[in-house]
């Protein structure tokens, strides 16, 4: 509920309805999803921006919200990567911290069409066709990498270079990028194992049939946070292969894309993006960079 | 004595003639019929609106050739694996033929067993046996435990024991028992017996089956990729992945037919030769 008085409220509320009404339509009319990229441009300022409550940024996240991407499930810490980005994101558009509010929307409501309650949605969306269809995306934030995990007492735990792995045994799931990695980036004296799947995969890690396993990072986070806890990232690879990408969704043709994009490319442009993978995903998380 | 010379009569050679005349058409009729079906066929196939598309995901020379060295590197994962399966799987079920054909009552619990491993056995599917086998009991962690291939082989060897147990118990039983008394009546005891009147003829008589089993076996041996080693098959699909082109698995399916030809050809001339014997006898 917006929280400023009098012709302000008005204001606020005209916006909403407006946009909900404008929204509506928009989920049949595909014609319209040209809109913001039109109206976008010169408009990207905080005063000009129609969010959902004038002057305030509705950022939605999943409930829980994990780490490495946010800290503790506190997203308002700006602490995490993802919640980092959202905040660098609002700053570019000219948000205080104080202007951004969190919203707590499950990850299968988000990606699904519908009406929104959130100005944008940061909760490690890959950008695909399919859901291109029912969201908007902005530009990537994030290219995910490919991450080797082992046991924390096994022979590659703690090894810090790409060498270092060369005499390791390594598995991963046929026909994934994370496959790719092992052939064309660690290249390794023994032929690489390979799975059906990671399940099969992760069983033979467990049961100690490899060194060590490779899957994308966020994977990997997973994997090594909560299914196999006694498992650690030894660190991330080299990019290779077409990454997945994450980008923030947006609601379908919302007026917000172009500048949301924008916002994105210019933080990747000037490093900042760049800074809190190193400092999120590489330092506080434990994925060093292997080379 | 000078033989005389064979001269054949008249009406052998107008017979001579007929027959071939007859031969030299029902070669034509069949050459021109086999022609006809061939294009027909080849017609169907490279005229149909999608053959194009068809021809360069599944049969694209290039990819076939940068495919080939992989999938022959897991050609011969399956050869090896194959042969050692045949051999461990035949003495398998060789002896769980001969303990379910033993009597007496003495050996109850035995026949027991014996007839609970191959109903087990052979109605557990070989992925599930291979599952426990090679991803569920490296679990145990115990010492000086044995590399997933050989695991995944055993898996293989208890699964087609199961069926050559069977196709060797039915050779064993189609023995008529007036063999077995003969030999019993010559003075031979049980285990002469079975070594010298009944394995001989019972093996000889269910070769085929035995060896059709052991081409199914050729083809199933790949499965042991699911643990984590590279067969034809599975790399084949790694070559895929890379390419979404599918021609790395025609070019597995042909390697594994032409694998095949010497295993068939063997089953064919043992039958062969075994029909051609029982017709002398």
């Amino acid at each position: 509920m917006p929280r400023s008085s009098g012709p302000l409220t008005l204001t606020a509320l005209c916006a909403v309805l407006v946009s909900v009404a404008a929204c509506a339509p928009q989920d049949d009319a595909p014609t319209d999803t040209a809109t913001p990229a039109a109206t976008a441009g010169p408009a990207c300022s905080k005063d000009k921006l129609p969010t959902r409550t004038a002057g305030k940024l509705t950022v939605a996240t999943d409930e829980p919200a994990y780490a490495p991407w946010f800290t503790d499930n506190k997203p308002e810490s700006g602490e995490g990567f993802e919640a980092a980005v959202a905040y660098a994101v609002a700053g570019k558009l000219g948000y205080a911290p104080g202007d951004v509010t969190w919203a707590r929307v499950k990850f299968d409501t988000a990606v699904a069409p519908g009406p929104k309650n959130f100005d944008f949605d940061i909760n490690q969306f890959s950008i695909t066709e399919e859901r291109k269809r029912a969201v908007d995306f902005s530009s990537p934030y994030h290219l995910v990498r490919q991450a080797v995990i082992a046991p924390k007492s096994g022979k590659i735990a703690g090894k810090k270079s790409l060498a270092d792995l060369r005499g390791a045994k390594l598995g991963a799931q046929v026909g994934t990028t994370s496959y790719q990695a092992i052939t064309q980036v660690i290249k390794p004296k023994t032929k690489p194992q390979v799975y059906n799947s990671n399940d099969d995969a992760k069983k033979a890690l467990q049961n100690g049939q490899i060194d060590g396993l490779v899957v994308d990072l966020p994977t990997a986070f997973y994997i090594t946070g909560a299914e196999l806890t006694d498992t650690t990232i030894v660190g991330q690879l080299p990019q290779v292969g077409a990454p997945e990408a994450f980008g923030l969704l947006l609601d379908r043709g919302s007026p917000l894309t172009a500048c949301v994009s924008g916002a994105v490319d210019q933080l990747r442009g000037d490093g900042t993006i760049k800074k809190l993978e190193q400092k999120w995903l590489a330092q506080v998380a434990g994925a060093t960079e292997l080379t | 004595m000078t033989a005389l010379a064979y001269v054949p009569s008249e009406a052998q050679r107008r017979r001579a003639a007929y027959r071939r005349r007859q031969t030299i058409t029902s070669v034509l009729v069949a050459a021109a019929s086999t022609a006809a079906l061939g294009t027909l066929l080849v017609v169907a196939v490279t005229g149909a609106p999608g053959w194009d598309r068809v021809r360069e995901s599944f049969a694209d020379p290039a990819i076939a050739r940068d495919a080939l060295p992989a999938v022959l590197t897991g050609l011969w994962l399956n050869l090896r694996l194959l042969v050692c399966c045949a051999a461990g799987a035949l003495l398998l079920g060789l002896v769980i033929a001969l303990l379910r054909t033993l009597r007496g009552p003495v050996f109850f619990p035995v026949r027991v067993l014996a007839t609970g491993y191959t109903y087990t056995f052979r109605g557990l599917p070989l992925i599930i046996v291979l599952y426990l086998l090679t991803l569920g009991v490296p679990g145990l962690r115990l010492q000086g435990m044995p590399s997933v291939l050989v695991l995944g082989g055993l898996a293989l060897v208890l699964t087609y024991g199961g069926y050559l147990a069977e196709v060797i118990r039915a050779g064993i039983e189609s023995v008529h028992p007036s063999q077995l008394a003969a030999a019993r009546s010559l003075g031979l005891n049980y285990r002469q017996t079975m070594r010298h009147v009944v394995l001989p003829q019972a093996v000889r008589r269910v070769a085929p089956p035995l060896l059709n089993d052991v081409v199914a076996l050729q083809k199933d041996v790949g499965l042991v990729s699911l643990a984590g080693p590279i067969d034809a098959v599975r790399a084949a699909q790694i070559a895929t992945a890379e390419t979404f082109n599918y021609t790395p698995y025609v070019l597995a399916g042909v390697l594994f037919v032409l694998l095949a030809i010497p295993l068939i050809a063997v089953t064919d001339a043992v039958t062969l030769r075994a029909a051609r014997r029982q017709g002398r006898g």
